[in-house]
C-alpha cells in the first residue's frame, strides 16, 4: 500500500518527476554507451590482426612493430633482408608467411606491398577473411588494390589509375609507373581499409630507378624493360607468419629474436596489442569518469527536485503523521520515491540504449568500423544500474532528513 | 465535547498536544490513565494510531491516493485498530454509504472529489475501527451553512454508532447547543506567543 501510495504521489507530480526520470535515464544511457563503445573499440581493436601467430620485423619496440607493421602509423627503423626472410620461411615450423614492405605512399594513405598470401592469411574479428568487393586481387605488376576507406575518400572505383609518391609525405611521384585500380576490399574496419595494396615486386619496380631514397638523374627505364627484370626484392619491411601447430610460437619466436646474421624482432600480435591498449586506454577511462559524473549530475538534479516539492508537500507529510505514520515511516517514504525514480530512470535509460544500439549499430560500423555487439545486459552493467538506485537512495535521504525534521517540527498543524 | 476559541488562541498547538504528534515541554497529557507525555516519540505515534481518528479543517485526503487507500491508511499504522475494523475494504465502503458518499466513489482519486465529498471521507478514515476519541480541528469551516448541518448531522451519527468520543475545535459558539460539553479555550489555557 505504501509503495501504490508512494507511486501514486510520484504520478501525480508526473511533469517534474518525469523530466527528473529522463534526466537519469539519458545520463544511465549515456554511462550504458559509453561502456558498449569502449568494451566495442576494445574488441575491434583486438580483433584487428587475429590468425597470424607472429609478426617479425627489424628489432625495435614490439609496439612500434606492431604500429608500422598492422596500423600503418609510423615507420620502420630497418629492413629485413631477403635471406633472413628466407631463413625463416624455410624453418620447418612456419607454416605460410606473408613478407610486407612499406614507405611509400597515395595521398594520405599508405601503400602495402605484399603477396597473395595476405589475402589468404590476414584474417580480422575472430575468422574473417578480406573480400574484394568490386574487381579482383592483384593479377598484373601494375594492379593495386585499395581498401574500402581509401576509395570512399578519394572516389575511386575499379580501372582508376593511381599514381604512387615516393615516401610517406614527399612531392616526389613515381609518375612514370602509374598503378590502376583492381579491387576494393570490402569494409573491416582494419587499417586495411586506409591501404592501398600492390604486389611485393610492383614495390621494386618502381624503385628501379631510385637509390637511397632519390631518383637517379635523367634514368627512366621503360616499363616494358621492366617487366623483363628480376623483381625479387632485396628486402621487406615486415613479414606475418603463421606457424604449423602453435605450440611452436615460443620456440619460433625465440629463434627469430635470437637470429644471428641481423637483430630482428618477432612479436606475438595478441600481446603488442594488449600493450598498446594500455596506452591507448587511459582515454577510455577519462571518458568512463565523465560519464559517471553525468550520472552522478542526474541524481543531484533529482535530489534538487525532491527538496522544492518538500515545501508543498508539508501538508502531505502532516496527514502521514496524523495518521499515526512514524517520522521513519516519511523518511522511508522519500527515500522509497528517490529509488523509484531512479529505478524508472535506470531501466528507461537501458531501453534507450537497446533502441539507440539497434539504430545506430549500422552506421557506426559502417562509419568507425566499430562493431557493437546487442547482447543481454552484462552483470557489470545491471551492477551499475543497481549502483544508480543505490547512490539515488543515498540522495534521497538528505531531502528525507530535511522532510523528518519539518514533519517533527510541524506537527500536525501546518502553518502556511 | 466543543472547544471554543478564536484563532491564534492555541486550538491547533492544544490539538497537537493531546495528538502527541508534539510533546509537551512541561505538563502532562493523559489519554484515560495513560500518560502520553512520558511514552517514547515511537510508542506516541503508534497510540495516535490506535487511539485516535483525526480531521482537519481541509486537505484531509492525499489527492493522488484512491478514496479508498486514503480511508484505510491509519489501519496501516495501527494493528489493534485494522483487527477491529474486520475487513477493512467492506468497512470503509460501509461508511462511505453511511455518510452518503456515492456508492462508486472509493477507487476515484481523493483529489477528484468536492471538498464536502472530500471532508466525509476524512470522516470515514477517522472513524474506521472505531477509535475511541476522534479530534476534528474545524472540520465545518471550508463547508457553506446548508452542508455544514447535514455533515455535524452525519458526523455524529457515526460517532455515537462508533461509541467514540468526539473532541470538536471551532470558534463558532452556535455549535454548543449540540455537544454535552462546551469548554473555552481562554477559560483553560493562557496563550503567551513570543515575540518574533
Amino acid at each position: 500500500m505504501i509503495l501504490r501510495l508512494a507511486v501514486g504521489s510520484l504520478m501525480a507530480r508526473a511533469l517534474t518527476v518525469g523530466m527528473t526520470v529522463l534526466a537519469i535515464a539519458l545520463s544511465v544511457a549515456l554511462f550504458l554507451g559509453v561502456e558498449k563503445v569502449r568494451t566495442g573499440a576494445r574488441a575491434s581493436f583486438a580483433d584487428t590482426i587475429s590468425g597470424t601467430d607472429l609478426i617479425v620485423g627489424a628489432r625495435s619496440g614490439s609496439v612500434q612493430l606492431l604500429l608500422y607493421s598492422v596500423f600503418r602509423i609510423g615507420n620502420a627503423t630497418n629492413n629485413v633482408t631477403r635471406e633472413s626472410y628466407q631463413d625463416i620461411a624455410s624453418r620447418p615450423e612456419v607454416n605460410w608467411i606473408v613478407p610486407i614492405s612499406l614507405g611509400d605512399s597515395h595521398r594520405q594513405f599508405r601503400v602495402m606491398g605484399t603477396t597473395q598470401g595476405f589475402f589468404d592469411h590476414y584474417r580480422y574479428r575472430g575468422d574473417r577473411a578480406l573480400e574484394i568487393g568490386t574487381g579482383h586481387g592483384l593479377e598484373d605488376l601494375y594492379d593495386a588494390v585499395i581498401g574500402a576507406e581509401v576509395a570512399g575518400a578519394l572516389g575511386y572505383s575499379v580501372g582508376d589509375p593511381i599514381v604512387v609518391s615516393h615516401g610517406l609525405a614527399s612531392f616526389s611521384d613515381h609518375g612514370d609507373q602509374p598503378f590502376r585500380v583492381a579491387g576494393i576490399v570490402e569494409r573491416t574496419g582494419t587499417p586495411v581499409d586506409r591501404t592501398v595494396i600492390v604486389s611485393l615486386e610492383a614495390i621494386e619496380a618502381i624503385h628501379v630507378d631510385w637509390k637511397s631514397g632519390a631518383k637517379i638523374p635523367g634514368r627512366t627505364t621503360p616499363v616494358e624493360r621492366i617487366r623483363q627484370m628480376d623483381l625479387t626484392p632485396t628486402g621487406i619491411t615486415a613479414a606475418m607468419v603463421g606457424v604449423e601447430n602453435r605450440l611452436q610460437i615460443f620456440g619460433l619466436q625465440r629463434w627469430i629474436n635470437e637470429y644471428p646474421e641481423e637483430p630482428l624482432l618477432a612479436i606475438l600480435p595478441g600481446v603488442a596489442l594488449q600493450e598498446l591498449w594500455q596506452i591507448v586506454g587511459v582515454a577510455e577511462t577519462a571518458l568512463v569518469g565523465v560519464s559517471a559524473m553525468v550520472v552522478v549530475t542526474a541524481l543531484l538534479g533529482m535530489m534538487a527536485m525532491i527538496f522544492s516539492s518538500l515545501n508543498e508537500r508539508r501538508r502531505e507529510m502532516a496527514i502521514w503523521r496524523a495518521m499515526g505514520a512514524r517520522p521513519a515511516v516519511i523518511l522511508g517514504l522519500l527515500v522509497l520515491e528517490a529509488m523509484l525514480i531512479a529505478a524508472a530512470g535506470a531501466v528507461l535509460g537501458f531501453v534507450l540504449l537497446y533502441l539507440g544500439l539497434v539504430a545506430a549499430r549500422p552506421w557506426v560500423d559502417a562509419a568507425f568500423g566499430l562493431w557493437l555487439p546487442i547482447e543481454a545486459p552484462t552483470v557489470r552493467e545491471l551492477w551499475t544500474l543497481l549502483a544508480v538506485v543505490g547512490v539515488a537512495a543515498l540522495a534521497g535521504l538528505l531531502p528525507a532528513l530535511r522532510a523528518y525534521r519539518l514533519s517533527l517540527a510541524d506537527g500536525m498543524m501546518v502553518r502556511t | 465535547m466543543l472547544l471554543l476559541g478564536a484563532s491564534g488562541s492555541g486550538k491547533s498547538t492544544l490539538l497537537s498536544l493531546i495528538c502527541g504528534i508534539v510533546a509537551a515541554d512541561q505538563g502532562k497529557v493523559h489519554h484515560g490513565d495513560v500518560d502520553i507525555g512520558a511514552m517514547r516519540a515511537g510508542a506516541r505515534d503508534r497510540f495516535r494510531a490506535e487511539r485516535i481518528g483525526v480531521i482537519f479543517q481541509q486537505f484531509n485526503l492525499l489527492p493522488y491516493a484512491r478514496v479508498i487507500d486514503n480511508i484505510l491508511l491509519p489501519l496501516r499504522f495501527a494493528p489493534e485498530r485494522r483487527a477491529r475494523a474486520g475487513n477493512g475494504t467492506t468497512e470503509a465502503k460501509r461508511l462511505c454509504a453511511a455518510l452518503g458518499l456515492p456508492a462508486g466513489v472509493s477507487h476515484t482519486p481523493a483529489g477528484q472529489l468536492s471538498v464536502g465529498q472530500q471532508q466525509r471521507v476524512a470522516v470515514a478514515r477517522a472513524l474506521i475501527g472505531s477509535p475511541p476519541l476522534i479530534v476534528a480541528d474545524e472540520p465545518t469551516s471550508a463547508l457553506d451553512a446548508a452542508t455544514q448541518d447535514t455533515f455535524l448531522a452525519l458526523l455524529f451519527e457515526q460517532v455515537t454508532e462508533a461509541h467514540s468520543s468526539l473532541l470538536m475545535v471551532s470558534h463558532d459558539e452556535r455549535l454548543g447547543d449540540r455537544f454535552d460539553r462546551v469548554i473555552r479555550i481562554e477559560d483553560v489555557v493562557s496563550t503567551v506567543r513570543e515575540a518574533a
